[in-house]
């Protein structure tokens, strides 16, 4: 039995409110794909189409090759992570992770075996004679992957599952997630989610949502260094867009010549050009734009840089490597990038 | 002045208007008809058929009418609770207003419809040209059965759809997700988190059933005696003090006793 999502044209409205607009999109057998979007995109409308929660109001939803559109969720065989754990409080873990092997009807005699595997592979395994209030977020969060792998998903649907967590414990459980991912390459996952580290980490490819729209859709890295949108560019990393008009050889912007590569775009079409503020440099070199500091932010081992640059003043935006001496709030300074570094996104595009 | 002086009124008030009845209540619940203190009443009265019938009564019908209210109420929650419907809010809205309804109100819906001269029966005897209708269930047990679960399930209802707003809506999704259907989820997920809901409600509705006048004493239902009934006929009609605050003292022990039960039960709830 093959794993694997697909939409097809999948439009979900409540009342007259779209939320969903005709998704098209496929999940290849084992892959991981990311649903990245700002709340409110439609991401999260998306899988709770798959696992049976909301209806199309048009479109249809296959899991592998069996229509699942009219099919109530417990005939789906689907494994979903929410945000909120939702473990049963009532039960101990091992019934937590017993319970859908009860309700598909497993053998009882193959159930203790199957629980035990389950736990095991999310390192949970001791912790199985505990009430769920008896455990922390991220072990919590653990037992709610363990009882959805339990019933051995061909596909994984997974809410926000590390929003709930502490930064470092999401780290830890982005990495524990991969490893899962790894030992069981067969199970196509859904990975709903509103934070690119996420998306760009574990996803095999990344579709971005704004709008009820799939904006885009690629590798991570495509999206991240060839953006084909405007919003894709801001949405997945941090990006300069600076308003251009496409010239023979480059780019003009604010009365500036920019040898960038046009990508055969029209002469003297409107255009926006894409360049990631960690690859802006400070001090003379190719591409070079004049302007005053209006904010510095110190990170740590990084210092941000608001550049307001022309006639224009158009802020710029540069991450360099922490400075010995801080710059000073209206210093004249030179910002550079190289030419490979800047990327045209599509002439036309809206301003944004 | 010392701040116990302010407990003063509020307790004088309550002493005269309150624990000095209940106390000659008690006192003269222990008094022989010659005057002198003694447990003949009590005797007398435990040994007698009518008290021995009004307890029975009174017990089978709580018992009855709390199981009722608990299957009931438990289903128009569920369905109120989870099911989508238009109007959903207003019915909750609408389950508040009835808490505040006297219960003869219920019993007096119900004489206008099931009474022996009401609608249904008038309906019949017009129709069919009988001299009377059929339906006579509401001077029985039954009756009072039915107007104490038609009045008390709401009593049920209103912790119970305190409890299911608390049920986190992923919890149920999850759980069809892994397969379960809505029996399924209904009896190991909804169930476990309203157990405690349905004691909390089902204790109060079997003390208020227990101490319930209004409604046996509107069916007019002549045969059912329950306690506070024997209480009424044995002080009112019969003159008979010492044996009507024998039963109404046994009435309160099981009510103060039921209650502390109630107590210790909403309190683990944290209700």
């Amino acid at each position: 039995m093959s794993s694997g999502i697909r939409f097809e044209s999948v439009s979900v409205a409540y009342g007259k409110n779209v939320v969903l607009d005709s998704l098209d999109l496929t999940v290849e057998p084992g892959e991981v794909m990311a649903l990245l979007g700002p709340s409110g995109s439609g991401k999260t409308t998306a899988l709770r189409a798959v696992a049976g929660f909301v209806k199309p109001a048009s479109g249809r939803v296959f899991i592998g090759e069996r229509d699942v559109t009219a099919l109530p969720p417990y005939r789906r065989g689907i494994g979903m992570v929410v945000q909120q754990y939702a473990l049963f409080p009532h039960l101990r873990v091992e019934d937590n992770v017993a319970f859908g092997l009860k309700a598909q009807k497993v053998d009882k005699a193959e159930i203790p075996a199957r629980v035990a595997e389950a736990l095991e592979m999310t390192g949970m395994a001791s912790y199985a004679k505990r009430y769920p209030r008896e455990l922390s977020g991220g072990q919590q969060q653990r037992v709610a992957i363990a009882r959805a792998l339990a019933i051995r998903p061909n596909v994984l649907l997974l809410d926000e599952p590390l929003s709930a967590l502490d930064a470092q414990l999401r780290s830890g459980m982005l990495a524990e997630l991969a490893r899962l991912h790894r030992e069981l390459p067969d199970v196509s996952i859904l990975y709903v989610t509103h934070d690119q580290v996420e998306a760009l980490t574990l996803a095999d490819r990344i579709a971005v949502m704004d709008k009820a729209r799939l904006q885009d859709c690629g590798t991570p890295q495509e999206l991240y260094r060839r953006p084909r949108t405007e919003f894709t560019a801001s949405f997945v990393g941090n990006a300069n867009l600076l308003p251009v008009q496409v010239g023979a050889a480059g780019v003009r912007f604010d009365g500036v010549e920019l040898s960038v590569d046009t990508q055969g775009a029209a002469e003297g079409a409107s255009a926006t050009l894409c360049v990631r503020p960690h690859l802006v440099g400070l001090g003379e070199g190719p591409n070079a734009l004049r302007g005053t500091i209006s904010e510095v932010q110190w990170r740590g081992s990084t210092h941000r840089l608001y550049v307001e640059v022309g006639e224009g003043r158009h802020r710029v935006k540069a991450d360099v490597r922490e400075l010995r001496e801080t710059p000073v709030l209206g210093e004249d300074v030179v910002l550079h990038f190289a030419a490979e570094d800047a990327v045209l996104l599509g002439a036309g595009v809206s301003g944004g | 002045m010392p701040r116990w002086v302010w407990a003063l009124p509020p307790v004088a008030v309550l002493a005269l208007v309150f624990l000095y009845p209940l106390a000659l209540v008690v006192q003269q619940s222990f008094t022989a008809d010659t005057g002198e203190v003694s447990f003949a009443p009590y005797g007398d009265v435990f040994a007698s058929e009518a008290f021995r019938e009004a307890l029975t009564t009174t017990v089978w019908l709580a018992l009855g009418a709390t199981v009722g209210c608990l299957v009931l109420g438990f289903v128009l929650a569920l369905v109120i609770a989870f099911v989508p419907f238009p109007g959903g809010k207003a019915v909750a809205k609408f389950i508040d207003v009835f808490l505040s309804f006297p219960s003869f109100l219920i019993t007096l819906a119900l004489l206008f419809i099931y009474g022996s001269v009401g609608m249904a029966n008038g309906v019949w005897t017009g129709v069919t040209g009988a001299a009377e209708g059929p339906f006579h269930f509401l001077t029985t047990p039954w009756g009072v059965l039915l107007a104490e679960i038609t009045y008390f399930t709401p009593f049920v209802m209103r912790p119970l759809l305190a409890a299911f707003s608390q049920i986190d809506t992923s919890q149920l999704e999850v759980a069809s997700s892994l397969g379960a259907r809505t029996w399924r989820i209904v009896r190991q997920v909804i169930l476990p988190e309203a157990l405690p809901a349905l004691a909390a409600g089902g204790a109060l509705v079997l003390v208020m059933c227990l101490n319930e006048f209004g409604i046996v004493l509107f069916t007019g239902a002549k045969g059912v005696t329950t306690l506070p009934m024997l209480v009424y006929s044995k002080a009112i009609l019969e003159s008979d003090y010492p044996a009507a605050c024998v039963v109404a003292v046994v009435n309160i022990a099981i009510s103060v006793g039921l209650y502390g039960m109630y107590r210790v039960v909403s309190r683990r709830v944290g209700a």
